[in-house]
């Protein structure tokens, strides 16, 4: 059992805009690629070239249809990693202290050396966020890229989790969540950002932006915006007067 | 237990080095930062590659597919020497040689050809970027028979759009993201630019402007399009010209546009029965004539102070007192569009689209043009001279991709989406569609096709362009193909980048003729890249009565063991995109945007550890052993020692070279220039890419702007200024129906007049796609279609252990209601049968499809064998390919001809037009079929477990 802060000075989590998210998985192999080499040991893959190629990855993206029920149906791409919760079921669960919340800045972390590879933590994670590397028998999980975020060997404009920085669609973003005034914390007020199960009581940090609603394709155009013709088609006129009206505008 | 607390590392070591290069992942060409970082031998390995932020591309942000290059640079199926067949062909058994030998059989076998007949030297590069090199040396060589892959890929788009209007979507133009009020994407999957599409969707967003997805299958951008439009595949046209229908009968057009920029004015000819009957009329000086408003009378459509009318009717002839009648080509158009075949209620049926959406996304689009126009205060002057003082927009934006282009009908309905541009003045206007540098380059600016066969001797000129009239076929006397891919012949007249998919087929058949060698580089014909796969197989291996292989013998380039190595008699190793030189040159497909023109390089950012050399490397050295001219010096030695030195000092014409950036002996000019023996290293050291920024004046109006033609002559990009009206009447299409009516020489076989009569409309039009058309669709009723995934670009993804994890199979996807009717659940196995075969595949239920398609993800499939993976590999055991089931022939019609699968006016693949039926497969094994035999690789294989950058992590 390992205790969580009663507070964290900062509450570092990630915006995911599910308006704009394609489902490109560029977040999903650029994490693999940047913590491959990165915090912790690396994310392995069990037979690459074979039958059954399967690794570990911090970050996966879930593709779901959706039929609403008078409107055709719909994707809905929905990326997910851990969600560094305040109230971690996964650090709580833990038997070493291995996984831990930290005080300064809310990212939930494993410290490897002390991992036993038990599972619990991934076991209570509501989320299914955590993965077990299949060959250092360690359990891994998304570090907001704590060896990015605060490193003086990278450009200032770059200390930002690798998913955010590659994201083509422009659908992640980080930030300080303790910060009313941070940019993810306006975009979430003004977007309507929600937390991802609420009902699991675990008060995720990170946040999903709704995507905004749809157009309907049986929908006609409202009256006032219906194309009205611009002369009558059979009675005299036709399109060559009105060529004609149309072109003395002109000049 | 304590709240614990544990330091991590804050800054730890990242790597030693970035090297700034070029992507090679898709054809989008992003600019990479690749880390290099001490491996455990001590050596530069890969830690981490990602996008270059100053990159005009993709502005610091890189894709899946890019962002898995280190699993593709390092890949097990990687080629490590050059090959020379000991089997039988497709046994793929092979002995490894040193290059002094594949460079002598290559120079013996190609050097036999070139003295004899360069005719039989066929040689396609297939997703080549660097086609302006390989191209120039076909030309060099003196063999008719070249081109790259662009006759399957998207040649409908470039040929309908240059021929339209002097651009084309993607590479030759970009929808205006910045300032669109509206945008429409169609047939796009991830396809090509596909960093810039996501960014730009994102911007659009973020402004709160519409986007509207026009697909068959609601995945990718169109699940976050704000509307869909479940269209039914190859009925894009129809959609398009119903739109058309409504602007027209609203009057909601930009005349002064279509007066000032478009040959919409331009007299046509009303004489039935004269020769001439449908070409525009024209002065003695060929100038195409206009009814001026002012005087009644016909002129000079570029005469000074002409006030162009759009309707009436003149009399041709001196005086205008002739017999001979002629009208604006407008007034047909509009005669045309406002006849109720393209009236919304006549449409919908036809392309499953509700007529309410047709209605109000006309009246949106309407609204978006001229309710919402964008002013730019920027002065500009046109080429007429007259001064504008802003630039006024109609921000409506349109973007479309192979669901445009693989279709029979695909010419015409690229043309149509541009007629519907253009009446709304939203070409090159701001918020429309804007040109990239080098374009606009309209047909008076695009080289003619050139062919030729003279033993010893270079061609005249390129082999690929864009003829003019049907004098500039390249067919013989008796009317028969010079080319082997039939292209410029009667076949498909127009086809800009030549007909790869037809090489093999044509070759085996020994018609128009056979050849002796077949050279191919990166281009998978015995798998993904051609349609009726197995056939293509069987023509590889197919012997005559002499015990000769048909295709006598085949070189082939590739990094990796394709499935095309195992056909193979010798294998000339390729690198990796990060081991090599390149040039994205502005000579051919270069990586501007709209407001710079900009090229870009690749360089070895890391030095191969296998005795490989780059394919472009390879035919320079190829060239200098055949003493091929331009590439041997007058001594007889050789002109250039690799691609590098070519990229340095190659001139296309004096002072014009690859690449654009520091040219001059010190690097200070910009396009125009000597070489500049430190080029090369001044875009290393800018990161691997030159931007140059078109002048402010010239940013929008391209095709009409004095500036712009100015700043074009200046950088190179043309000789002199080029005119650039717009062709919403393409009188090159009257003139092939003239020819079929017997008005016109040459005259076509008369098995072609029909189909040339139906398809050759001068004004865009849409026809239904061939295949629909020669099967019973009560036996065929669907469509099936394949899509690329975004994180995978054609087979050379699944050797990327990365890329496999995420698409390692791919299911059918089956709209439910197909599904229900077949008796068909998530996971049951079906055969899909067309009128060419049938392959089993796994099933997964879809709504969000139109309900009579099926799609899936395209090129997973792979050959047991091929790509070093395992055999039992998810690949080969589930993954398929639709191309098993396509025949690149249509079915035979009973008038003893073969039609090619093709559009036939560009000769397109028409893989889009596939029609199938479904029946649920027996519950045996759980294996897609068709399999073949595994195929033998020439490396090893790899089975151990992956801890990639375990050596940096502690």
């Amino acid at each position: 059992m390992t205790l969580l802060p009663e507070t964290t000075q900062k509450k570092l989590g990630l915006v995911i805009d599910l308006d704009v998210c394609v489902g490109c998985h560029a977040c999903v192999v650029n994490c693999k690629e940047w913590n491959t080499g990165g915090y912790g040991a690396p994310l392995s893959d069990v037979e690459p070239y074979g039958d059954n190629p399967s690794g570990a990855w911090l970050n996966r993206i879930h593709t779901f249809e959706i039929t609403p029920a008078d409107a055709p149906a719909q994707i809905v791409h929905f990326p997910k990693s851990c969600l560094h919760c305040e109230d971690a079921p996964c650090v709580t669960v833990c038997p070493t202290g291995a996984s831990y919340k930290r005080s300064e800045d809310g990212i939930v972390l494993v410290e490897e050396d002390k991992c036993i590879g038990c599972g619990l933590c991934a076991w209570a994670c509501p989320y299914g966020a955590r993965e077990m590397d299949p060959v250092e028998n360690v359990m891994k999980k998304c570090t907001l890229c704590v060896d990015r975020i605060y490193n003086d060997n990278l450009l200032e404009i770059d200390r930002t989790p690798a998913c955010v920085k590659t994201c083509p669609a422009n659908a992640r973003h980080f930030g300080d969540f303790a910060d009313p005034n941070s940019a993810v914390s306006i975009m979430t007020l003004e977007r309507g950002g929600y937390d991802l199960m609420p009902e699991m009581d675990t008060k995720p940090v990170n946040k999903y932006l709704p995507p905004r609603p749809k157009a309907n394709p049986a929908t006609a155009a409202s009256e006032s915006k219906q194309l009205a013709p611009a002369f009558a088609p059979k009675a005299g006129e036709g399109l060559l007067g009105w060529i004609d009206r149309a072109l003395e505008k002109l000049g | 237990m304590a709240v614990p607390a544990i330091e991590a590392e804050k800054s730890p070591h990242v790597s030693d080095e970035i090297r700034k290069t070029t992507c090679y992942m898709c054809a989008c060409r992003c600019g990479i930062n690749v880390h290099l970082r001490k491996g455990e031998n001590g050596q530069p390995k890969i830690r981490y590659i990602e996008g270059n932020r100053d990159h005009p591309i993709n502005k610091g942000v890189l894709c899946a597919k890019g962002s898995a290059g280190i699993m593709q640079h390092y890949s097990p199926a990687r080629l490590s020497k050059p090959l020379k067949r000991v089997g039988e062909r497709g046994e793929g058994k092979f002995e490894e040689i040193e290059w002094d030998e594949a460079l002598a059989i290559a120079g013996k076998w190609l050097g036999d050809v070139r003295a004899s007949d360069p005719k039989k030297l066929a040689f396609f590069t297939g997703r080549d970027q660097s086609q302006s090199f390989t191209g120039w040396w076909a030309q060099q060589f003196g063999t008719p028979n070249f081109a790259a892959h662009g006759g399957f890929c998207s040649v409908n788009m470039a040929a309908g759009g240059i021929y339209t209007f002097g651009g084309a979507f993607w590479e030759f133009g970009a929808p205006d993201w910045e300032k669109s009020e509206f945008f429409m994407i169609f047939g796009v999957a991830e396809d090509h630019d596909s960093n810039p599409i996501k960014m730009g969707l994102s911007r659009m967003k973020a402004r709160g402007k519409k986007i509207v997805g026009v697909n068959p299958v609601r995945t990718g951008y169109n699940a976050i399009a704000d509307e869909w439009v479940a269209i039914t595949p190859g009925t894009d046209g129809l959609f398009v010209l119903a739109i058309v229908h409504e602007l027209l009968k609203a009057g909601k057009i930009d005349l002064d546009y279509l007066i000032r920029y478009t040959n919409a004015p331009w007299l046509v000819i009303d004489d039935p029965d004269a020769d001439d009957h449908g070409l525009f009329a024209r002065d003695k000086d060929g100038n195409a004539l206009v009814l001026d408003r002012k005087t009644g009378k016909a002129v000079a459509y570029n005469k000074k102070g002409v006030k162009s009318h759009l309707k009436g009717e003149v009399k041709l002839g001196r005086l205008g007192r002739g017999k001979r009648r002629a009208v604006p080509s407008f007034e047909l158009l509009a005669r045309k569009y406002l006849s109720e075949e393209y009236a919304p209620e006549n449409v919908s049926e036809t392309t499953g689209i509700p007529v309410n959406q047709i209605k109000r996304l006309a009246a949106e689009i309407a609204e978006a043009a001229f309710e919402k126009e964008v002013v730019v205060h920027q002065p500009w002057t046109d080429m007429k001279g007259e001064k504008h003082d802003k630039m006024i927009g109609r921000p409506v934006a349109f973007h479309a991709m192979r669901g445009i282009s693989a279709h029979s009908n695909g010419f015409q309905t690229c043309r149509s989406i541009h007629l519907l541009q253009i009446l709304l003045g939203s070409i090159d206007s701001p918020g429309g569609f804007r040109f990239k540098p080098p374009y606009p380059r309209p047909i008076a600016g695009q080289p003619k096709p050139h062919g030729g066969n003279k033993p010893n001797e270079p061609l005249s000129g390129p082999h690929l362009g864009f003829l003019r009239s049907p004098q500039e076929m390249l067919i013989n006397e008796d009317g028969s193909p010079q080319r082997i891919d039939k292209a410029f012949s009667w076949e498909a007249p127009m086809s800009s980048h030549g007909l790869m998919h037809m090489v093999i087929s044509n070759a085996h058949a020994r018609d128009p003729y056979g050849i002796d060698v077949l050279f191919m580089y990166m281009a998978n014909m015995s798998w993904n890249s051609s349609m009726n796969s197995v056939g293509v197989m069987k023509m590889l291996t197919d012997k005559d009565e002499d015990g000769e292989y048909i295709i006598p013998k085949i070189i082939y380039s590739d990094a990796y063991s394709s499935e095309m190595v195992a056909f193979a008699d010798l294998i000339l190793p390729d690198t990796t995109y990060l081991e090599r030189h390149d040039a994205i040159s502005m000579l051919d497909r270069p990586i501007s945007e709209p407001e710079a023109m900009c090229d870009a390089i690749r360089w070895p950012v890391i030095e191969p550890d296998r005795d490989v050399r780059g394919f472009q490397t390879t035919l320079i050295n190829l060239g200098s052993l055949l003493k091929l001219p331009g590439m041997t010096n007058e001594d007889g030695t050789a002109k250039y020692k690799d691609y590098a030195d070519y990229i340095t000092n190659h001139q296309r014409k004096p002072g014009i070279g690859p690449l654009a950036g520091w040219r001059g002996k010190d690097g200070s000019k910009t396009g125009r220039g000597e070489p500049n023996p430190d080029q090369i290293q001044r875009y290393i050291e800018n990161g691997g890419f030159s931007e140059t920024h078109v002048p402010k004046e010239a940013l929008y109006f391209k095709h009409a702007n004095m500036a712009w033609q100015n700043w074009a002559v200046e950088m190179g990009l043309q000789d002199a200024p080029v005119e650039n009206v717009f062709q919403l009447y393409l009188e090159p299409l009257r003139q092939f129906q003239l020819c079929a009516e017997g008005k016109a020489k040459p005259e076509p076989p008369e098995s072609h007049k029909q189909r040339i009569l139906q398809c050759f409309d001068p004004l865009p039009s849409w026809y239904e796609p061939f295949e629909g058309t020669a099967i019973d669709t009560k036996e065929f009723p669907y469509h099936a279609l394949t899509q690329r995934p975004a994180a995978m670009y054609h087979s050379w993804g699944s050797q990327n252990a990365w890329l496999r994890q995420i698409h390692g199979s791919n299911p059918m996807y089956i709209p439910s209601e197909i599904c229900d009717e077949a008796g068909l659940e998530d996971g049951d196995w079906a055969w899909i049968i067309s009128h060419h075969g049938r392959i089993k595949v796994p099933v997964a239920r879809m709504g969000a499809v139109n309900n009579k398609t099926m799609w899936t993800w395209n090129a997973i499939g792979k050959r047991k064998g091929a790509w070093s993976l395992s055999p039992g590999a998810p690949e080969s055991t589930k993954g398929f390919l639709l191309n098993h089931i396509i025949n690149e022939l249509l079915p035979p019609k009973g008038d003893g001809l073969r039609w090619s699968n093709s559009d036939p006016i560009t000769g397109q693949a028409a893989w889009f037009d596939l029609r199938v039926r479904v029946e649920k497969a027996e519950a045996d094994e759980e294996l897609s079929l068709p399999q073949y035999d595994e195929q033998k690789n020439p490396v090893d294989r790899k089975t151990e477990t992956l801890s990639y950058g375990k050596e940096w992590t502690k």
